[in-house]
């Protein structure tokens, strides 16, 4: 029975502990505090919502290249996935999860998050991306998709600022 | 009878020409120590520049009639209202900074506005933040780092870049180099130099290990419309030419709760700003969470700028 027990502890309470230790939760930003999503291509342009032409259009689920519209659309995030993967087929005005579950353009991290748990994990904590305002209080957490193109997340090369003066080159 | 009253006569004589000769010497002694750039400025605040306190000697309202005194100068020289705070150090609190190396990009994005925030001399140049280029696997060859890499386009593949500016020390040997101890570690952490009180002589920059410091050989080069009026007179106001200056965690900034200008600045979010002494601060976070290394650690100067790899972005570097 002794020995019983011990194993128990040994097998099934210590690892048990050990997981329970190590999920740390971090809550997720006030949603004010979650900058503005950037507008999207072409809103300006009338391109919003989705909707207006979608909506008397078929699903269409073929990958293809698209040659009507959206041609800067090229999705280089995941190959072989297609627009309903993150899209809503049903409304096209917002998003779904792989669950079905469906999450307004406004939340869009959290479509994100379901393939990078870790890097969500450490945004939430203030550490992935970029955060501005105060360090002891208010402050704006830019979102995935204030930096990451999401069909092209990479980050582009960019032009570097002028080097400094090299002493020889001071008149 | 008369003899005494001559001596007397003659006595007075002498006090009073002894009295005229003080005068006139100090007089004569204020006008040479009279430097040439201040001389339009009224002979009362000469003498106080010229006798000022130390700062951490003075009272709230010496510090106010100072900054007053320094807001009238400022406006007379840039033809513009310059702002001084004066803001102590919070309460409970010691400043960290984090910067991910995996994620800095090199584009100096933060080095100009650092230029920008904290008014440095455009012409001739001073920068506080030097980004070094490293190839990889050769972090800490120092001889082998370049600061004036000039690509079209950044990062470069095989080179990762490492932002250098001062790390405030917790065991700072610039300030025991400083025979004027115009240069001191204020509570909340920040190194701190006092441009009235700098004499110019650039032991600290000798002690730095760091070449965090940097002086003003000329009359610092910056037009009054570049100038950012929102000044600490620990921090941003305006320098003279011969006296040091030196990062100071945007002291007119970071006191007042807000991020760095470097923080805001970056474009890849690689520099994380934070009170180390609160356990839910980012710069913790990286802490407790990433493996960090701090700058020459083996001098034991304590720096509290912490460098870290954040291995999930380790995969740029295989490209």
């Amino acid at each position: 029975m002794g020995k019983k027990i011990i194993a128990v502890i040994l097998f099934v309470l210590v690892p048990l502990s050990f997981a329970f230790a190590a999920q740390q939760d971090y809550p997720l930003p006030n949603p004010k505090d979650i900058m503005a999503r950037p507008p999207f291509p072409k809103q300006d342009q009338g391109l919003w919502p989705c909707s207006q032409c979608h909506a008397a259009m078929p699903v269409n689920y073929k990958i293809r290249k698209l040659t009507e519209m959206h041609q800067d659309v090229v999705l280089k995030h995941m190959p072989g996935g297609w627009c309903f993967d993150c899209h809503n087929p049903t409304n096209r005005d917002t998003l779904k999860l792989i669950t079905g579950q469906t999450v307004s353009f406004d939340q869009s991290y959290l479509v994100c998050a379901q393939c990078h748990g870790f890097i969500f994990k450490e945004w939430k904590a203030g550490l992935h991306g970029k955060r501005t305002g105060m360090w002891n209080g208010e402050k704006k957490y830019f979102q995935c998709i204030n930096c990451h193109w999401p069909h092209d997340p990479k980050f582009k090369s960019i032009k570097p600022f002028p080097a400094p003066l090299r002493p020889s080159d001071i008149k | 009878m008369k003899d005494k009253d001559e001596k007397k006569i003659e006595k007075r004589e002498l006090k009073i020409n002894r009295r005229a000769l003080l005068k006139g010497a100090l007089a004569g002694a204020a006008t040479t120590m009279l430097p040439l750039n201040r001389a339009d400025a009224s002979f009362s605040d000469f003498w106080e520049s010229f006798f000022q306190k130390h700062f951490r000697e003075m009272s709230d309202a010496e510090k106010k009639k100072v900054v007053e005194r320094l807001e009238r100068e400022y406006e007379q020289k840039y033809k513009k209202a310059i702002k001084i705070g004066i803001e102590p150090a919070m309460p409970g609190v010691l400043f960290g900074y984090g910067l991910d190396l995996s994620r800095c990009i090199g584009c100096r994005t933060c080095v100009y506005a650092c230029v920008k925030e904290n008014n440095q001399s455009r012409d001739p140049q001073v920068q506080w933040i030097q980004v070094l280029r490293f190839k990889h696997g050769e972090l800490m060859h120092w001889e082998k780092a370049d600061k004036y890499y000039d690509p079209k386009l950044v990062p470069e593949p095989g080179y990762f870049y490492m932002p250098v500016a001062c790390q405030q020390c917790e065991n700072p040997p610039c300030v025991r180099a400083c025979p004027t101890q115009a240069t001191w570690k204020e509570p909340d952490g920040i190194v701190v130099v006092d441009y009235n009180w700098c004499i110019g002589c650039r032991y600290c920059m000798a002690a730095c290990p760091y070449g965090a410091r940097h002086f003003n050989w000329a009359e610092p080069g910056i037009k009054s419309e570049d100038i950012n009026p929102n000044t600490h007179y620990l921090g941003n106001r305006p320098r003279y030419k011969g006296v040091v200056e030196k990062c100071t965690f945007c002291v007119q900034r970071t006191r007042k709760g807000r991020y760095t200008a470097c923080v805001e600045a970056c474009p890849v979010g690689a520099r994380k700003f934070g009170n180390l002494l609160d356990p839910k601060s980012e710069i913790r976070y990286a802490m407790e969470h990433k493996r960090t290394f701090r700058l020459k650690d083996e001098l034991n100067t304590h720096p509290k700028f912490f460098y870290f790899f954040d291995f999930e972005a380790g995969e740029r570097f295989t490209g």
